[in-house]
């Protein structure tokens, strides 16, 4: 029982970003897209934002953002913003793209704080900007480093 | 120095939309952390990744990224290239501290 | 031969019938004995390396050389292993080369008992101990960027090799001492590496599964630790972990547990480097 309860107790241990107190709200994370939309009303389509539901370790969470999008001189997908609702802060990043790029597609690594929300933003060259969220659960790891 | 590692496919035909991933070994230090004596430890960032085709005298912007805390350490980012002209791609990471860091990888297409 | 040490854990890998057994050495009876001992890495082995718990996302990271951030360090440590750090103006790959010492391997078989130190040697351990004695060059710091991925790149060199410790009669008592830190319950929850590994393998802890404890990926990277290290730097906080005093880097105790942990997966394929949550 006694051991039973200690296994319990390494579980709860770890906390993986680091931060104490520092966090984000929903405020900073609207306030992050509307900072980047400027004015813009995004559509709820074209983008695809794949996440594992379920992620081993918020230190590296492997982000795939793709939109369904032409990317010709005349319209293209210029930016895609990724955002996060509970980091210290909303920002993950913000990529650039051009039509040498030939398909609206990024590939990275990020970090959550805990599970939340994931957004991304595209932005196309006429001014349209198109949304997806994501709800993403993250677990903690056991026996992490002390010393 | 740090180490960086570009992949580009081993055989590329003209016209192809390849895929590039850029690795970097980079703490991505995000300033919310503290050492084991309580001591936060400072801030250090890549803030920009920029990726240039380089044609004859012609030099194009042709993917760039601003990055934040929320980056993993090591950062990875892969996007993609329509690999439709001879060329030298041109990539830079910099930084917090003064961090600089540049490759570079020429794009030949199969015979 | 070996796996039977570790099942009974009456007999260790390096005796049989109680009589030290002496090896004369040499790569060709080494060979032999590796051809033996793959021989137990079939499908019905119970024996799991930990890459087989992992996420479909992390396996994928670990599986894919453009993306795994491992193979920056091999990178790294490609570069270091070319350099001439020492009063000799020697190299590593001065001494190793394809075909003279060549690295293929030679990361499955540690620990071994090193003649120069008189005592068992993990490879980090090893490599300082060349920088010292063949290149008349500064040791470096245990777990330090450079000797992480000087010891990654020389792992790398086996992927795909069977684990195979040095069968020597002079590593018995390290296996000994080593199957005994493993049943050993330690800390203020009072845990064996066993009640875990052997006993609660395949189970859930925190977010992740308990593994059986076997080094087949080492240095591995660590999402946790957002970086590469060591099995002695994963054993330190698993001893942490039980509220335990962590083993020293190179001392005794910790060298025997990893010969006995070696020993537990001798036959196993060599991965590194591996990524584990």
């Amino acid at each position: 029982m006694k051991r039973r309860a200690a296994l319990v107790s390494i579980a709860l241990a770890p906390v993986v970003w680091g931060a104490r107190g520092a966090h984000a709200d929903e405020a900073d994370f609207d306030k992050a897209m509307r900072s980047f939309l400027a004015g813009a009303k995004p559509i709820e389509s074209r983008v695809t934002l794949r996440i594992e539901p379920l992620v081993d370790n918020g230190n590296s969470v492997p982000v795939t953002v793709a939109v369904d999008h032409p990317m010709a001189a005349d319209l293209h997908i210029r930016e895609i913003a990724l955002f996060n609702e509970k980091n210290p802060q909303p920002d993950i990043a913000v990529f650039q793209l051009t039509p040498m790029n030939g398909r609206a597609e990024v590939v990275t690594r990020i970090r959550l704080a805990g599970t939340q929300r994931v957004a991304a933003i595209a932005r196309a060259s006429d001014g349209q900007c198109y949304l997806r969220t994501l709800d993403v659960i993250v677990t903690t790891a056991a026996c992490v480093e002390m010393d | 120095m740090a180490a960086a590692i570009i992949s580009l496919p081993a055989a590329i035909r003209r016209g192809d939309i390849v895929t590039v991933r850029a690795l970097i070994q980079h703490p991505m230090e995000t300033g919310y952390r503290r050492d084991a004596g309580g001591i936060l430890l400072p801030r250090d960032l890549i803030r920009r990744f920029t990726c240039h085709v380089i044609e004859g005298d012609a030099r194009m912007l042709a993917f760039s990224a601003e990055l934040h805390a929320a980056i993993a350490a090591n950062p990875l980012i892969a996007f993609s290239l329509k690999a439709d002209r001879d060329c030298v791609l041109e990539f830079q990471w910099s930084g917090d501290n003064g961090f600089v860091h540049r490759e570079s990888r020429s794009v030949r297409f199969l015979a | 031969m070996s796996v039977d040490g570790w099942m009974t854990g009456t007999k260790t890998p390096f005796e049989k019938g109680g009589r030290p057994r002496q090896w004369a050495g040499g790569f060709a009876a080494f060979a032999i004995a590796m051809t033996g001992i793959a021989a137990h890495a079939q499908p019905s082995d119970p024996r799991k390396s930990g890459t087989e718990y992992l996420s479909p996302a992390t396996r994928a990271l670990q599986s894919n050389d453009a993306e795994n951030p491992a193979m920056l360090w091999v990178k790294a440590g490609e570069a270091l292993f070319n350099e001439k750090p020492g009063a000799d103006r020697k190299s590593c790959a001065d001494c190793h080369t394809a075909t003279v010492r060549p690295l293929k391997g030679i990361a499955a078989g540690y620990p071994r008992f090193s003649i120069a130190a008189n005592r068992p040697l993990n490879l980090s351990m090893q490599i300082n101990l060349c920088r010292q004695q063949h290149q008349k060059a500064a040791t470096l710091q245990h777990e330090s960027r450079e000797l992480v991925s000087l010891e990654t790149y020389v792992a790398h060199q086996s992927r795909g090799q069977p684990i195979a410790p040095w069968r020597d009669a002079r590593m018995s008592q390290a296996f000994i001492n080593g199957e005994r830190h493993f049943k050993t319950r330690i800390g203020a929850l009072d845990l064996s590496c066993a009640d875990c590994h052997d006993r609660q393998a395949g189970k859930q802890l925190a977010g992740n599964v308990i593994p059986q404890a076997h080094p087949t990926a080492y240095p591995l990277y660590r999402l946790e630790w957002q970086g590469v290290g060591t099995l002695s730097r994963r054993i330190r906080n698993c001893m942490s972990g039980v509220r335990a005093e962590p083993f020293a880097h190179a001392s005794a105790e910790m060298i025997e547990l990893e010969t006995y942990l070696a020993s537990r997966a001798a036959g196993m394929t060599l991965e590194t480097p591996g990524v584990r949550p």
